[in-house]
């Protein structure tokens, strides 16, 4: 280009393109211009600085029992990327950053217009309930969100499995992963910050939560129960001990039943396992049972299986002793089973089960702690899904959504979780050292995304307008950004900005579409582009358009337009000159004589015609005054020729020499007939006096 | 009722919905509707069905959501569509392009059959020439009238190659849509608040008739005439107003409803059953105006959920109720309004009636039927 030449060549200071790779990024004022890694072998790092790099390990060997989800969501989120290049990473030197990676996905797109109408009816539902009603919203619209993920995550899943293209099949396999893992953080911070469970429920809700999201057994669970003899089944074992270490005590017991008429000799310990598995105490959701009396059941429960076990009553079965053993809680006996849990936060919660049912809130940052130590074994370190979960059992809410802003490869997430927590009031205390609080600081996020796509930005509007700090400046500078394509979104473009009082950018829309229609030669369509906009120099300049056009072809185009302007014509002096010199012409045409005459004149004395009309208005009064009958009265004459001597008065000698014989003639002509009009005229109105 | 309404998310900005025809005599109600996007990077139409029919059970409520038959890119957004029969659906483009498309329904497939490329477009000042957006489509098989942003109006014939007839800036602002009147003539309206007639019989380049909003000119987006009374006309405006035209007298409406708090984007009677009105608008809204309730003597059978007899046999009672349409004061308690989407935010582009069914699109990327209006 030839621009390059007269550009300084470091155009970034510091900066080197001819050394190192360069991305940049659009923001709503400014542009993000920073060296990147990305595309480099090996080199796969977050360019952005408003997102810290994550570390870009290799994807540790499995140590899960199966295919893991929660696993995989824990390799798909370590391997995603911040931005993404848009060219071929080994031919260009500039890349550009994406705000929001996941926008581009059409699958979420569902998630975002869904998500959109949750997010606004949880601003709409402003405080006006209190206490527990309140609450129980707050976790319906929680509930909403995820049952948005939810069926997003199905119809992932069923694009993944319909689709015959390995490498999209595996794009949405990795989709699927990270939703997962999304609702699993979600539903955990639903549990501990928006319901805020207590002592009792806390520990139901997280046996649900383990329940719904450890699915990898499910298979297994479905193999064995469908097999002809279920206790035969090489894997009847291993299902049992899934439904005891989810405390499932029904369904273990039910399959348990299976084994003991198949095995008559084992009947009588059968019997204890399962009368002590009946007979386990579980908090209640009501209020039926005081936390002292569970406990003090728990314990009498307790230290009846310790019983069994000590006087050896299980000794002839392995599995009902490992059976007793995890009822009692014992450790080692539950992580035995470590490849049935395949997590560690299975391992705490079965833990929690059968060794702690009363566990409060703020004592699980302990066990969690330990849990995951102990399940990890110093083996492998912990990925980062396993971070987040760990910084929502220790109540770090701060710490849950700084990683995940972090891992995830969009703003979703973060923006709508957020802003839920700040409505249940968990965040009120934390402000940034830059911009306004953090709920705001993500949602503009969020939503600025949501402008970059080329559909999606009318979404963004409704988060910018819930963000009290900066959001009207974020809409009105991205706003103008949004292509006109057609007069159609020109007008829902146009409508945000007049509910929003956003005068500068109407201004600046109308005016765009004035000068397209007027490109086009539809002066018509221009004219009701700046009347909308109140524009008045522009209604001026089309006026122009109109009356050049009019003396070059001596007709009027657009009668429809101008013969209807109405209240508008008002808005510009040219246009109301327009509109009552076309009612001249209509007067004229219609031949009414005396009613035209007056206005031509007023048109000239009232300086509503621009000077540079008046030898037109003035031709035009010429066959007016060749009337057989008298239209001008002598007053009106006099101020006829005024205009005209002031009009040859006031101009230069010099610009007339160029059309000199043509408007000589015509003054000539025009002089002649006002001449001989005063003189009829002042016979006349002497004859009418006299009579 | 909303729990009639089954919704479906479809990741693409709906901009028209539109019934399939029935077949004349068709007693069940119908069952295939096609959708139109715009503003995506890939738009397109889709076919869809409109729920499972094998499970209608006794009392006629439906289960499932709308399900994809087929669909087909389209070139631009898709601004107007319109049935020509039941195979052909007529598109109107933002690239200025009308297409016919058909639906094969033996494969389920949709092919592009004819088109008329840039049929309306500007001619700039260098006078280049390229597409405008057509606004308006409107078909009385096998003549189809479009209307555009380049104030042309095209009349085509589906078995001819070239457009019958084009009124060359027919109006010098944009046209935003078009119906047909009697057979030779059609209604438009236009961004200064004018409703105009045109006779296409007469080969003048003018309209026959005038008609225009006091006062502001507010720009008219839609408009629907009465299906058995001619003479009354709907319409539509940027101000979310609904005015009601005799074009029988004078050239003001005779009423001026107050609706939508933004534009109406679609203005439909119902077919057959034209004391119902359905509009629709970009504040989120979607209205039903009932005037059938102020007669007294009515007979209660409508609003006991009889679906078909409800549509067929109704007819009969137009001619006692049409004029609530046209009374000074439609206002007073002869009218009943229903707002059918509370809490929508997005606006709600189309819309379309047929029988007891709605289906309608927003800028939510959601489509919603509703098989039991009259429940």
């Amino acid at each position: 280009a030839p621009l390059m030449d007269t550009v300084p060549p470091q155009v970034v200071p510091g900066a080197d393109p001819s050394a190192r790779q360069l991305c940049f990024a659009w923001g709503p004022a400014e542009v993000l211009v920073c060296e990147t890694l990305f595309g480099r072998a090996g080199g796969s790092r977050s360019p952005c600085p408003s997102r810290s790099p994550c570390p870009s390990r290799s994807p540790c060997p499995s140590r899960f029992w199966g295919e893991d989800r929660a696993g995989a969501a824990a390799r798909a989120l370590t391997g995603s990327v911040a931005g993404t290049g848009d060219g071929a990473p080994s031919s260009s030197r500039v890349f550009v950053v994406r705000r929001d990676q996941d926008i581009y996905i059409h699958t979420l797109r569902k998630l975002f217009n869904e998500s959109h109408g949750i997010f606004m009816g949880l601003q709409r539902s402003e405080e006006e309930l209190a206490g527990k009603s309140r609450k129980a919203q707050l976790v319906q619209v929680s509930k909403n969100y995820r049952s948005v993920i939810r069926a997003c995550m199905e119809d992932m899943h069923q694009a993944a499995v319909s689709t015959r293209d390995p490498a999209l099949q595996g794009q949405y396999s990795t989709q699927v992963s990270i939703l997962s893992a999304m609702e699993l953080i979600w539903n955990l911070c639903e549990i501990l910050f928006v319901e805020a469970a207590t002592a009792g429920p806390l520990l139901l809700r997280l046996l649900d939560w383990v329940r719904l999201h450890v699915c990898d057994v499910d298979s297994m669970v479905r193999e064995v129960l469908s097999s002809e003899s279920p206790s035969k089944h090489k894997l009847f074992w291993n299902v049992v001990d899934v439904f005891v270490l989810q405390g499932r005590m029904d369904e273990a017991r039910h399959l348990l039943s299976k084994e003991a008429s198949a095995n008559p000799a084992s009947m009588n310990m059968y019997k204890i396992l399962d009368d002590l598995m009946k007979k386990m105490p579980v908090p209640s959701l009501g209020n039926t049972q005081t936390l002292t009396e569970l406990e003090l059941k728990w314990q009498h429960w307790h230290e009846e299986c310790q019983r069994y076990l000590q006087d050896g009553t299980f000794a002839s079965s392995p599995h009902m002793e490992s059976i007793c053993k995890i009822l009692l809680g014992d450790e080692d006996a539950i992580l035995e089973k470590k490849e049935l849990m395949t997590t560690w936060y299975h391992f705490l919660v079965t833990r929690l089960l059968y060794s702690h049912p009363t566990v409060k809130p703020m004592e699980l940052r302990f066990y969690a702690q330990s849990s995951m130590d102990l399940f990890l074994g110093g083996q492998s370190s912990p990925e980062p899904l396993d971070m987040i979960l760990m910084a929502a059992f220790e109540f770090e809410m701060h710490q849950v959504i700084k990683e995940c802003s972090i891992v995830l490869s969009n703003w979703w997430f973060v923006a709508h979780l957020t802003d839920l927590l700040d409505h249940c009031k968990l965040l009120q205390s934390h402000n940034l050292y830059f911009g306004s609080n953090m709920r705001e600081f993500l949602l503009l996020e969020y939503a600025s995304g949501l402008f970059s796509h080329h559909s999606l930005w009318q979404l963004g509007v409704d988060y910018f307008d819930h963000c009290p700090e900066f959001g009207r400046v974020y809409l009105e500078l991205h706003i103008e950004r949004i292509p006109l394509s057609t007069e159609q979104k020109a007008l829902k473009v146009l409508r945000i900005c007049e509910q929003r009082q956003m005068h500068e950018q109407v201004r600046s829309i109308c005016k765009i579409m004035a000068m397209k229609a007027l490109r086009n030669n539809r002066l018509g369509s221009a004219l009701s582009w700046s009347i909308r906009a109140k524009d008045a120099a522009f209604a001026t300049l089309i006026s122009d358009r109109f009356l050049k056009d009019y003396c070059e072809k001596g007709c009027f185009s657009d009668l429809d337009l101008i013969d209807n302007l109405g209240p508008s014509m008002l808005l510009s002096d040219r246009l109301t000159f327009l509109g009552k010199y076309r009612e001249f012409h209509r007067l004229y045409g219609e031949k009414r004589f005396p009613e035209a005459a007056r206005l031509l004149l007023t048109l000239m004395t009232a300086h509503i015609a621009p000077c540079s009309f008046w030898m037109t208005l003035l031709t035009d009064a010429l066959p007016l005054l060749e009337q057989k009958e008298v239209i001008f009265s002598a007053e009106q004459t006099y101020e006829l020729m005024r205009c005209l001597e002031d009009l040859t008065a006031g101009n230069p000698d010099k610009q007339k020499i160029q059309d000199d014989d043509v408007e000589t003639t015509k003054v000539e002509m025009l002089r002649l007939a006002l001449a001989r009009n005063l003189a009829r005229v002042i016979v006349k109105e002497g004859t009418v006096e006299g009579s | 009722a909303m729990e009639d309404v089954s919704a479906k998310f479809v990741s693409q900005k709906i901009s028209r919905t539109r019934w399939r025809p029935l077949p004349a005599a068709a007693l069940q109600p119908p069952d295939l509707f096609a959708t139109g996007s715009w503003d995506n990077e890939d738009n397109r139409i889709s076919i869809w069905s409109a729920g499972d029919l094998g499970n209608a059970g006794l009392n006629g409520e439906y289960h499932g959501e709308p399900h994809l038959l087929c669909d087909i890119q389209h070139d631009g957004d898709v601004m107007d569509m319109q049935f020509l029969d039941q195979e052909r659906i007529v598109v109107g483009s933002s690239t200025g392009t009308i297409t016919i498309f058909c639906h094969h329904q033996n494969n389920q497939t949709l092919s592009a059959d004819h088109r008329w490329a840039k049929a309306h477009y500007h001619v700039d000042q260098d006078t280049s020439c390229a597409g405008a957006a057509c606004t308006g489509v409107v078909c009385n098989n096998p003549e189809i009238v479009t209307v555009g942003e380049d104030g042309r109006i095209n009349l085509f014939r589906a078995d001819q190659k070239d457009a019958v007839r084009t009124i060359e800036n027919a109006d010098s602002s944009t046209l935003h849509a078009v119906t047909f009147l009697r057979t030779t003539e059609i209604l438009t309206v236009n961004s200064i608040g004018q409703l105009k007639i045109w006779d296409l019989r007469q080969q003048r380049n003018e309209p026959s008739q005038i008609f225009s909003l006091a006062g502001d000119r507010v720009p008219l987006h839609c408009v629907d005439r009465h299906p058995n009374q001619q003479h009354i006309v709907a319409t539509g405006g940027q101000d979310g107003m609904l005015s009601i035209w005799d074009i029988r007298q004078g050239t003001l409406p005779v009423s001026l409803l107050n609706a939508h708090e933004a534009e109406m984007w679609e203005v439909h009677f119902h077919p057959s059953d034209p004391d119902h009105l359905f509009t629709c608008s970009e504040d989120g809204s979607l209205w039903h105006w009932d005037t059938s309730t102020n007669v007294s003597e009515k007979p209660s059978f409508l609003h006991q959920g009889g679906r078909s007899t409800a549509y067929l046999s109704h007819s009969t009672m137009n001619q006692s109720v049409v004029c609530a349409w046209l009374s000074n004061d439609p206002t007073k308690d002869r009218m009943e309004i229903t707002n059918l989407i509370p809490n929508q935010t997005l606006s709600v582009n189309s819309l379309d009636v047929l029988g007891p069914c709605l289906v309608y699109g927003t800028d939510a990327e959601a489509i919603y039927v509703n098989r039991q209006l009259f429940a």
